[in-house]
């Protein structure tokens, strides 16, 4: 398809016809802050930040939701977008408790960058401090503090429309508006299957990782890439570090799982750290486990397995591999148990 | 912190088989059908009274749609209940109209009578009491609705009279009252003829011999059998007729867009959600002459190259819903509507749905996201609904004023239209004038009737010993005008110019009694109760307007309060998602730009002019 070409900010830009205004300004490198916007999911145009001066328009039009069109003349930081913007920030910082003091997004938190960026403090006709909002931390792994939430419906969407789990809406109306579950229930009570991919998009400290609340600022953690150890998919995932332990895992933007998770995935690596992990093979003798090497556990199943085989018959060994190790994994025991031991049987559990 | 649980739950035992089985079947009903949510919720709610857990997830499971979305859909809308509430539900209307003609001094006695406050049900069960945007009864202001009835021209005696009736088991059915708040045959008339109001009082609406020994349905007879399409557009654009709901977009230039349109299937939705406070007039067309729309709709079908309409009528206007689908049974049974009208390849049938307390569904995409079943959330512009409308396909929206205009039109001409009303709104307009009046009323008149002329004329002029103050044109997302515009003949263009609107044709006239921030008070809790929410500008902002003009009105305000209403009213106006954000501080900035110094006064001197507002 032809390129046509746009101006931004007096800059000539080419855009693929079907691009919207701002996926043709970060293609040239321009940035246009957004908030609402949440990559690979419908834009809904609706926190405004985005708005941009297009000549002619008789508003300023949301850049994640309008068209780029052939000899548009777009501005992005003019005085009137600047001052809409401030306005907006402004607003969402009077409607909750947006205090970061102890926030867990707190340097992380697209809010507070913005805040930054147009220099815009917490406004003077701000909720008063005694208003009430709702908490919910009656399950295990996520955290709903709605006194932060700023209704950007980005939750929403990564419900809906990336896990495709339809277990969250907006309800209610106006500056009721709220994020709902089934029946307006708490996320234990609903649909919700707890993979937490709305914690991941969101983009202030609305919804948290509850195991990770107060381990550790993004400043002082280190990201570290690795492969989620659960299933065969090989989910690719970012584990959060501080001192040498995990604070949280998140999905990372990568093949095959382009930022997703699944409940185990993200909440489920308690384990790592566990005082009950095996760190030595075991060796029940007299009904009681010892600690034993590597050399001698394999020894003693080596020759236990000769034994059956020898006494037996190959045929009344069996093995079972799991779906947590590689493919190549797999290979390798079928082949053991089929060339080695000599037998058929052998299974996978696929399901965990 | 308030710990987040869920309050008002219930289970599926608590709910008789027998009840679950008449959910069943209406769920059965409406199964198959697009956008089947609305309706279902609707009548499960008429058997229940309410809409407990069990039953959306009954619903959620029937229709498959997600539990989150049934619930998300119906707290959108203000009249679906999900807790148990009285026999009798009593809306008392606080919109801007009723809020000049008193309506905080009749919800007090509501209060004192019932021994309830607003949200609270009476220990007998018998009524709950609820505060509502507004009823579109203006003419009869201050009112209330209790369940499907209107009660007007409220007083204390009133009140108790009304309560006392329900008390005694002498409550009303809707569908036997002849009209809603009066009868427009004993309003001042004009000397002119009328187009669109000729059949309201002199036919009865619940026959369709009536209508059809007035000619009815001669129009439509007309456009099926004797013309193209393509020329019933011509005669529409020739008309010059504009949309009546208040942005005034040619007709015929909005037919002429789908009509070339190959996609398929196509629709027309007629808009009869009249939501704006001090609009009043489709509810009498609906009611006295609802063949009318049908026909004015039929005819757009025809024109389009749509079969199927739709007409959204907004919840409270329980006659109106009632009469439509009587006219549309009997079009049905006399071969007005259905399939091959007029032995020709025509087909065309119309649906009623209703919304159920949302103004900003009067937005046309929000209209047809209601239709969907969906939250009342506008949708972006372009593309416009004329391309791609309801269930993404081409959609004509019309106001019922404008499709009943349509008849007429086709039976006698563009050019007989055109030579009515004014070189830049051509036609009829039906105007209301309400407030401060001695007789509040609607009347149609060629356009271009003064705002003098429609206070003393039609409006039996102001009140006994008040003075004129200022006017709320179009509805009450528009500018107000003084004294200076009595003399404008108002059509779209000169009311725009003078910082007013034409907009739905309402007039809310007003005396020295209002104190102009009290009002500009009560219209900020309109727009805040109504902004959908979906952008920040609005959802946030429509609040901050009511707190900082309740703040003022209370002898609390700041220096530097006006400034911050002008830069958050900048805001808005250019950066909220749709109409109702763009507009909801129109108002205020005309009010502060006429009476800025009564503003002042309030916050430097806390002195209310008017004596409305009492400081502490």
């Amino acid at each position: 398809m032809p390129n046509s070409t746009l101006s931004i900010n007096g800059e000539t830009v080419e855009f693929t016809p079907g691009q919207t205004i701002l996926e043709a300004a970060r293609g040239a490198g321009i940035d246009i802050p957004t908030l609402c916007y949440l990559k690979g999911t419908t834009p809904t145009g609706s926190c405004r930040i985005c708005v941009v001066e297009v000549e002619g328009a008789r508003t300023l039009l949301p850049a994640c939701s309008t068209a780029a069109a052939a000899g548009m003349v777009v501005q992005t930081e003019s005085e009137r977008v600047v001052a809409a913007r401030k306005m907006v920030i402004e607003l969402m910082l009077a409607s909750g408790n947006h205090n970061c003091l102890i926030c867990e997004a707190n340097g992380e938190c697209e809010l507070q960058a913005l805040a930054y960026r147009y220099q815009v403090s917490t406004p003077i006709f701000a909720n008063p401090p005694d208003t009430q909002y709702y908490y919910e931390d009656n399950n295990t792994m996520i955290v709903r503090d709605f006194s932060k939430c700023i209704m950007c419906g980005r939750c929403v969407r990564a419900c809906c429309e990336r896990q495709v789990n339809l277990a969250i809406d907006i309800g209610y109306r106006g500056s009721h508006n709220k994020i709902v579950a089934r029946g307006d229930y708490p996320y234990s009570d609903s649909d919700c299957v707890f993979c937490g991919e709305c914690v991941q998009a969101c983009p202030v400290g609305a919804l948290l990782d509850k195991a990770a609340r107060f381990q550790g600022r993004v400043w002082e953690r280190t990201k570290v890439r690795s492969t989620c150890p659960y299933c065969g998919v090989g989910c690719q995932i970012d584990l959060h570090v501080k001192g040498g332990r995990i604070v949280k895992v998140t999905g990372a933007d990568a093949i095959p799982n382009e930022g997703r998770l699944c409940v185990k995935g993200r909440f489920g690596w308690g384990f790592v750290h566990h005082p009950d992990r095996l760190t030595t093979p075991l060796i029940k003798e007299n009904g009681k486990f010892r600690e034993a090497s590597w050399d001698e556990a394999l020894d003693l199943t080596a020759r236990r397995l000769r034994e059956i085989k020898d006494k037996d018959g190959a045929d009344k060994i069996g093995g079972w591999c799991s779906a947590r190790v590689t493919n190549e994994e797999n290979y390798l025991f079928q082949k053991f148990m089929r060339a080695v031991i000599g037998t058929n049987h052998v299974d996978h559990c696929a399901r965990l | 912190m308030i710990q987040h649980t869920q309050s008002a739950s219930q289970t599926a035992a608590d709910i008789s088989p027998e009840v679950f089985s008449k959910l069943e079947a209406i769920i059965a009903r409406y199964q198959d059908q697009p956008g089947a949510l609305m309706p279902v919720l609707q009548e499960a709610q008429d058997l229940l009274g309410y809409l407990p857990v069990a039953v959306q997830e009954r619903i959620a499971a029937g229709l498959n749609i997600p539990g989150s979305e049934v619930f998300g859909t119906m707290s959108f809308y203000s009249m679906y209940a999900w807790a148990p509430k009285g026999k009798y539900i009593i809306r008392m209307c606080e919109s801007p109209p009723c809020h000049v003609n008193g309506s905080e001094n009749i919800l007090q006695v509501l209060k004192e009578e019932l021994g309830v406050g607003v949200g609270e049900t009476t220990t007998d069960g018998l009524f709950t009491l609820e505060l509502t945007a507004c009823l579109g009864v203006c003419e009869v202001a201050p009112a209330m609705q209790i369940n499907e009835v209107v009660f007007g021209n409220l007083t204390r005696d009133k009140v108790k009279q009304v309560l006392s009736d329900y008390r005694a088991g002498k409550a009303v059915d809707y569908r036997a009252l002849p009209y809603t708040t009066n009868d427009f045959r004993k309003y001042k008339q004009s000397p002119q003829e009328l187009v669109v109001l000729d059949n309201v009082g002199g036919i009865d609406p619940m026959k369709i011999d009536d209508y059809l020994a007035k000619g009815g349905y001669s129009a439509l007879k007309k456009a099926v059998t004797s013309m193209t399409p393509e020329a019933v557009v011509e005669e529409v654009k020739t008309s010059g007729l504009r949309g009546r709901g208040g942005a005034g977009f040619p007709c015929g230039v909005k037919w002429s867009f789908t009509r070339p349109l190959t996609a398929t299937p196509k629709y027309i939705v007629c808009n009869a959600d009249e939501g704006e406070p001090g609009t009043i007039k489709d509810r009498y067309i609906m009611e006295g002459d609802p063949h009318k729309v049908l026909e004015g709709m039929a005819i757009a079908g025809f024109a389009v190259g749509a079969s199927k309409g739709f007409i959204y009528v907004r919840g409270e206007y329980y006659l109106s819903k009632y009469r439509l689908q009587n006219a549309i049974d009997q079009a049905k049974a006399k071969g007005y509507l259905g399939d091959k009208l007029f032995g020709t390849d025509f087909s065309f049938d119309i649906e009623v749905r209703s919304g159920f307390g949302s103004y900003v569904c009067g937005e046309e995409t929000a209209l047809i996201e209601s239709i969907e079943g969906h939250r009342g959330y506008p949708r972006a512009k372009p593309p416009f609904p004329g391309v791609e409308g309801l269930w993404h396909q081409p959609t004509v929206v019309n106001n019922v004023e404008t499709l009943a205009s349509v008849p007429a039109i086709i039976n006698r001409g563009g050019e007989w239209y055109k030579s009515l009303g004014t070189e830049n709104t051509t036609g009829t307009k039906i105007y209301q004038i309400i407030g401060h009046v001695k007789t509040p009323q609607i009347v149609e008149v060629p356009v271009g009737i003064t705002l003098r002329e429609l206070i003393d004329t039609y409006g039996g002029g102001l009140r006994e010993g008040s003075t004129f103050k200022m006017c709320q044109t179009g509805g009450a997302s528009a500018g107000l005008v003084t004294a200076d515009a009595l003399d404008i003949p108002m059509d779209l263009a000169s009311l725009a110019q003078v910082g007013g609107a034409l907009g739905s044709g309402t007039m809310l006239v007003m005396d020295e009694s209002v104190c102009v921030v009290d009002f500009m008070r009560s219209v900020a809790k309109f727009f805040a109760h109504e902004s959908c929410g979906q952008c920040t500008p609005c959802r946030e902002g429509t609040p901050r307007i009511l707190e900082t003009l309740s703040r003022i009105c209370q002898g609390q305000g700041q220096v530097g309060d006006l400034d911050f209403l002008e830069r958050l009213a900048g805001t808005m106006v250019d950066a909220s998602f749709c109409p109702l954000g763009q507009t909801a501080p129109g108002p205020l900035m005309s009010a502060l730009k006429l009476f800025r110094p009564e503003f002042e006064e309030h916050i430097k001197e806390r002195k209310c002019r008017a004596g409305v507002c009492r400081f502490a």
